[in-house]
């Protein structure tokens, strides 16, 4: 397969991903505001543009509706959803041939659907049509990716790049709620933060399939616990990691031995420590310095998963 | 009985044909009103026989057909949603066999001839040394490529795909309008279009033998093949394509596919060492033959337009040192160039020592004082193209003219005479196409696509693209122009 093509397909996973993500936790907050019944203060929409991991400066805040408009329907602004399905459906353009027409026609109509409910301007908008149309849609894309193209090597890379995006977004956020909800010190939630928390589970989608394994009473730590560390969950850092593993796994070997193999110790590695800790320890060790481990590592598997298949030096690949 | 119409009285029965009318052209369908040639009597029938709301439905299955490939193309010069379903007109066009032979002949034998000259221009030179042909006219084209000279190509092939213009004259006869040697597209449009013809009136091709085209993926497959660089006896062959914002991507991924190659763009492929690669993600994969839809200027920025990024860096070198086949080779625009295609007669006599099959319209070169001064003095009556120019653009149509376009052009000729030619407006020949629920003529030309390797391979017929706006003579895609199906039938 072509460099160039992984490459896109990688992309076009990722940011899909990211769409999708962006949608629910706008969706989650807008619903926190309506429940909690106060105007919310700029320290959540700070926090959110946080978890996002936005870089980027954000309008000022005391104009909320400005603010979602900017994470959700700006084409010029380069953190919004509409932004990431865009350059979602611009890599899927160039590989028009290796996807099915199914799911290049889906990524066009999420494109188009995204488009013409983002035009004029921002004030007295919902946005939770179009979150809404947003993770349909990205669930029906994710459904004929899975029935409609060859599981070969351009799958897997788009399995990685899905992975490796959810990975990083799910730490984030994690870091972030936790630093915000449980300060030092502290092991237990608040009695006022409970909305809170199931605001932090719902952007997930974890909220019934944590109360099927722990019951509806939240524990910070197991709260942790599930999306980190459990095997089962879709939307846990440890099974996204375990996707990206198997994904690698099944990829021929790269143009540099060396690469692959580093490549391979890796997330081997990462997947190792998730499958492994305990979780008490890392809240002992603090959690924030293991988020922060996590993150980086991925973006460790990131970097080496280019230089093996996308951007490797040619001295290293010329054929014997 | 009165034969004077009148009305109420004597109602003639209404046929999709009722308003076709036959002009000075040359009717593909009709010899006389409402006389059909032999070989469209059949088509002539069924056409009488289909009920219109039939006609129309098949159209808007062909239609949707069409959508959902997503063939498409791209119009350059206007803004947001440029990119259009290619149009498609129901009603094939029909060649007989014997004139298509004819046909045959005369492609190859121009072919061949373009071939010898271009190979001689860029070694000897014995036709510019001969003055057959002006040296001054060769090395002022702007295709003219230097750093060819002294260059062997494979098998000295030079053209490989061709697409020639043919129009028919008043008297029936087949015209060489143009050849286009650099790289031709519409191919994809002729094998989409037989493809959908055949799902939406498979009755017509169960009773008519019409000779098939489906093979050109193979022929093409099979002809760059021939030309892979010694020793290289399984050849990795790519088509290079400038992207997607190119008005002709859907082909470069369309003919990919149906040959079984990769698609590739410039930043795919690197040189190192003279030697031709393509990146995968299992490691660098040598590349032999490039079947390249990437122009000369920006095939190389090493070479060529430095300022390209469509192209491979050194790949020209590589090409040179004969490790990796372009097809079509550098420089071949030369051939084509509107002021050399007045000498292609010549050239076909003084390479082949034969009389060309088939024929030039008249052309005249502003660079020619006589020629130039008549033409200026009668702007009204000819059709002044740019010699660098194509797809329609650049055109100055005299009996559809006003006063000020033709006094602008008078200043573009004078100021630059090598970049003009004039021609006699041409009566392109009608066929009949589906318009609004009836049947009318349009203007046509046809483009057949000669493939060149270790043998001249034809497929039967080639693009028929249609004017579809009434009275038009612009058959250009971006100008407004569709496509039909072309059947070549035994009689």
């Amino acid at each position: 397969m072509l460099s160039r093509v992984a490459d896109n397909l990688y992309w076009m996973s990722r940011y899909l991903e990211r769409a999708e993500h962006t949608a629910r936790l706008l969706d989650v907050q807008l619903g926190l505001i309506l429940e909690s019944g106060q105007e919310a203060g700029d320290g959540r929409w700070l926090r959110l543009v946080q978890c996002l991991g936005i870089t980027a400066k954000p309008p000022p805040t005391e104009d909320h509706s400005r603010l979602i408009h900017w994470l959700a329907f700006d084409a010029a602004s380069r953190s919004s959803i509409v932004s990431a399905i865009s350059v979602a459906r611009e890599n899927a353009r160039q590989v028009r041939e290796m996807i099915s027409s199914e799911m290049w026609e889906q990524v066009n109509r999420m494109y188009h659907e995204a488009r013409a409910l983002s035009a004029g301007g921002y004030q007295d908008r919902d946005p939770q049509d179009f979150l809404q149309t947003v993770i349909t849609g990205s669930h029906l894309f994710r459904g004929l990716l899975a029935a409609t193209m060859n599981h070969g090597e351009g799958w897997q890379f788009i399995r990685l790049g899905r992975y490796i995006e959810r990975a990083g977004l799910v730490s984030t956020l994690l870091d972030v709620h936790f630093r915000e909800y449980l300060p030092d010190g502290q092991t237990e939630i608040e009695q006022g933060d409970h909305l809170e928390w199931i605001g932090l589970l719902k952007s997930f989608t974890a909220f019934e399939a944590y109360c099927k394994v722990y019951t509806a009473e939240l524990r910070a730590g197991r709260i942790a616990e599930f999306l980190l560390l459990n095997r089962e969950f879709p939307h846990s850092v440890r099974y996204a990691v375990d996707n990206i593993q198997i994904a690698l796994e099944k990829l021929p070997e790269g143009a540099s031995t060396q690469g692959s193999s580093r490549l391979h110790r890796l997330s081997g590695r990462l997947q190792a420590s998730l499958n492994f800790s305990q979780m008490d320890e890392i809240l002992a060790d603090g959690l924030s310095t293991y988020l922060a481990d996590v993150q980086r590592q991925c973006i460790q598997i990131h970097h080496v998963l280019h230089q093996v298949y996308i951007d490797y030096p040619i001295e290293t690949a010329i054929e014997a | 009985m009165s034969t004077a119409p009148t009305r109420g009285l004597h109602m003639q029965p209404t046929t999709p044909f009722s308003s076709y009318q036959l002009g000075a052209s040359y009717d593909e369908m009709f010899s006389a009103a409402s006389v059909p040639r032999h070989h469209y009597a059949a088509l002539h029938r069924h056409l009488l026989d289909l009920p219109d709301e039939q006609m129309r439905r098949r159209k808007s299955v062909a239609d949707q057909s069409f959508l959902h490939q997503g063939i498409t193309f791209t119009v350059y010069g206007r803004d947001e949603g440029t990119e259009r379903i290619f149009p498609h007109d129901l009603v094939p066009r029909i060649i007989t066999s014997p004139e298509w032979s004819r046909v045959e002949q005369g492609l190859e034998q121009r072919i061949r001839a373009l071939n010898e000259f271009l190979k001689d221009i860029y070694h000897e030179g014995r036709i510019l040394n001969d003055n057959v042909v002006p040296r001054e006219m060769v090395h002022s084209c702007r295709h003219f490529r230097r750093e060819m000279r002294g260059i062997d190509v494979p098998k000295g092939i030079y053209i490989t795909v061709v697409g020639t213009d043919l129009i028919r004259l008043p008297s029936g006869e087949f015209v060489v309008l143009e050849d286009n040697l650099r790289v031709p597209s519409g191919v994809s449009y002729m094998l989409t279009s037989r493809q959908v013809m055949k799902r939406v009136f498979p009755e017509w091709f169960r009773q008519t033998s019409v000779k098939p085209i489906e093979h050109y993926p193979q022929a093409l497959l099979a002809t760059l093949r021939s030309l892979a660089p010694e020793g290289r006896p399984d050849p990795t062959i790519v088509l290079l394509s400038p992207g997607v914002f190119n008005s002709a991507y859907f082909e470069h991924a369309f003919l990919a596919r149906q040959m079984g190659i990769q698609l590739v763009e410039g930043r795919d492929l690197v040189v190192n060492d003279n030697i031709l690669y393509m990146r995968t993600t299992t490691g660098l994969e040598r590349v032999d033959v490039i079947y390249r839809r990437v122009d000369d200027d920006f095939i190389d920025p090493l070479a060529f337009r430095s300022d390209s990024i469509l192209g491979v860096p050194g790949v020209f070198n590589a090409y040179r040192s004969g490790n990796v086949t372009l097809a079509n080779a550098i420089g071949t625009g030369v051939a084509d160039d509107k002021a050399l295609y007045a000498y292609v007669p010549r050239i076909i006599r003084y390479y082949l020592n034969e009389d060309p099959i088939l024929n030039n319209v008249e052309t005249f070169l502003m660079t020619e004082d006589k020629e130039r001064q008549h033409v200026i003095e009668n702007l009204d009556k000819y059709v002044v193209k740019a010699v660098g120019e194509s797809g329609g653009y650049g055109m100055l149509i005299g009996p559809h003219s006003t006063a000020q376009e033709r006094a602008e052009f008078k200043d573009r000729i004078l100021a630059d005479p090598r970049n003009y030619i004039a021609q006699p407006t041409i009566q392109l020949s009608t066929a009949p196409c589906f318009i609004d629920g009836a049947i009318e003529p349009r203007h046509i030309d046809l483009r057949p696509y000669i493939l060149f390797g270790d043998k001249v391979t034809i497929v039967p017929g080639g693009l028929t693209r249609v004017a579809l706006k009434k009275g038009s003579l612009v058959v250009n895609s971006s100008q407004g122009g569709g496509s039909k199906d072309t059947w070549v039938v035994n009689e």
